[in-house]
């Protein structure tokens, strides 16, 4: 599935909830739910700088797409990361350098975009991109 | 008589809502909030006085002038300093002390050491490694015990000859602990090290006399007393302000420029170079007389008091766990809940209108003592209530619910 269209779908399920604390609640939920890093992975390279909690993430091609996978050690984090690997895992490093980041904005997390340095979002977004534009430079 | 209801209704701010609920403000150790008085100032300033200082000859200049050096004097006069021209104003702790780290990059040699608490905010780390960088000086670390309190028999041992600096914050920001500053300096003296007392967070807590301390250096930030942000003060005794060079170059800092030589200025604006923060000096002044009207001694009392309560309440949470527990200390309350990251109580307080700061609090070698990534702290000032109380703790056990 395309990108936008998975954000939209993203978008038209937080949509459906009334407040923010069954949207925090659902991603927590979705926090469990992420594809988790290998062990291996888990190292101090690999953590994204620019968050107040850890978040760990690891790329790799798999047939020309970029599959991503994650953790982290607060739960709320987790969930914003399982939310963006939704939206930009299996998808081409050419289609993640091009996607725009608004849906963020639209299911009602924009707190967490803010430039304040206790949440990373802005800083997560740029590594995925960054893990993107490396792989799409071995792919040319 | 103190009416916590009364002087509410001084800040504004207490009046908004945050997500929908009211706010409750507990992020004092961070910044404290600002009360009508000291804005009605802020405002007549830049209706009534605005104009630069200490050259003009016009009367807006003078009257200027005039308002930003009797703040001075309001300062001098609070921590009893021996003189107006040791309170050099800056942009706030930060500021006051790279002063004197550049100062002492003149004045430290090889091998010569500098001692630093172990529960020191970056500020106040960061600049001496890189004053030992550029000297070659050796920074020692006097450690603390699991309780948040120093271990003076350790400093006892670490202090020598060689030491020539000793710097400790007079209250942990991170922890609240309050520190044995009068023992520190008196057996930094007996050997011969200038002391500097980073008073950051005891400022809105405690008066601290200078003359009695006999302290080398003490900083202030006046936004934690209810001041604006961007203005602060660095004490230096008069004969330590002499030997240090300045800081900065530029106007205000001159007596006479040639292209071969400049003199610098007679204290304090040897190092007030450039325009400074006039309104918020002047503002700065409003805040002390703002908190003296109201009075340290029941400041204090009051805060000790909601301290206990919150410290009693927070404790009733299963799996709660409070860091610093000192025997004296201020009303901040450092605390994680079992198996929960901080950050994540963090943001859901702020969903429901409570403001607590989480992370490592600028003093990432206490969260690495503790190994925690860091701790939800909720720092309470003499405006808050039992009720604010009430409300943190209620809030903590929702969020714990909703992440558990």
């Amino acid at each position: 599935m395309h990108i936008q269209k998975i954000q939209k779908e993203i978008v038209d399920e937080f949509a459906m909830f009334e407040d923010w604390m069954q949207r925090y609640e659902y991603m927590i939920d979705l926090g469990k739910s992420l594809p988790l890093i290998d062990a291996e992975y888990k190292t101090d390279d690999n953590i994204i700088k620019g968050c107040q909690s850890k978040v760990w993430v690891h790329a790799e091609l798999k047939e020309n797409k970029l599959v991503f996978t994650a953790d982290s050690d607060a739960i709320i984090t987790k969930g914003i990361i399982a939310i963006l690997i939704r939206a930009f895992s299996n998808q081409s490093p050419a289609d993640i350098i091009e996607a725009n980041t608004d849906f963020i904005d639209e299911i009602g997390l924009k707190e967490h975009l803010s430039l304040t340095r206790a949440n990373g979002l802005v800083s997560m977004i740029k590594q995925l991109k960054l893990y993107a534009v490396g792989y799409q430079t071995q792919l040319n | 008589m103190f009416d916590v209801n009364k002087i509410r209704k001084d800040f504004p701010i207490l009046n908004r809502e945050v997500n929908g609920k009211p706010l409750v403000y507990l992020d004092n150790a961070a910044t404290s909030q600002t009360p009508q008085q000291v804005i009605d100032v802020i405002v007549s300033y830049y209706q009534n006085n605005n104009a630069n200082i200490h050259r003009g000859v016009h009367t807006l200049s003078q009257e200027a002038t005039d308002m930003y050096e009797q703040a001075r004097v309001k300062i001098q006069k609070h921590f009893n300093a021996a003189q107006a021209h040791e309170i050099i104003l800056t942009s706030g702790t930060t500021h006051s002390i790279n002063i004197v780290a550049n100062g002492f990059s003149a004045l430290i040699k090889k091998g010569d050491e500098i001692l630093v608490s172990a529960m020191e905010h970056h500020s106040n780390i960061v600049p001496w490694q890189m004053l030992c960088e550029r000297t070659g000086g050796v920074l020692k670390v006097i450690p603390m015990n699991q309780e948040g309190e120093l271990l003076m028999e350790v400093y006892d041992e670490l202090l020598c000859e060689k030491t020539k600096l000793v710097f400790c914050n007079h209250i942990s920001n991170a922890l609240g602990t309050i520190n044995p500053i009068e023992e520190i300096i008196e057996k930094a003296h007996s050997v011969g090290a200038a002391v500097l007392i980073d008073g950051a967070q005891a400022a809105p807590h405690v008066i601290a006399d200078m003359q009695k301390l006999d302290v080398d250096f003490y900083t202030v930030s006046a936004h934690k007393i209810c001041g604006p942000t961007g203005v602060g003060m660095l004490y230096g005794k008069e004969a330590w302000l002499h030997k240090l060079p300045p800081y900065q170059g530029g106007g205000e800092m001159i007596a006479e420029v040639t292209f071969e030589k400049t003199t610098y200025a007679g204290l304090p604006h040897k190092f007030e170079a450039g325009t400074p923060n006039i309104c918020g000096g002047i503002a700065f002044g409003a805040a002390l007389d703002y908190m003296n009207a109201i009075g340290f001694d029941d400041i204090a009392a009051y805060e000790h008091e909601l301290l206990a309560y919150a410290t009693e309440k927070l404790l009733e949470i299963d799996g709660l766990k409070i860091y610093g527990t000192a025997k004296n200390k201020t009303s901040v309350i450092s605390f994680n809940m079992e198996g929960i990251h901080p950050y994540d109580i963090g943001s859901i307080l702020d969903k429901l209108g409570v403001a607590v700061r989480t992370g490592h609090h600028c003093a990432q070698p206490i969260m690495d003592f503790y190994k925690i990534p860091g701790t939800v702290r909720a720092s309470f000032c003499f405006y808050n209530t039992k009720d604010e109380v009430n409300a943190l703790v209620d809030a903590v056990r929702r969020a714990t619910k909703m992440l558990s």
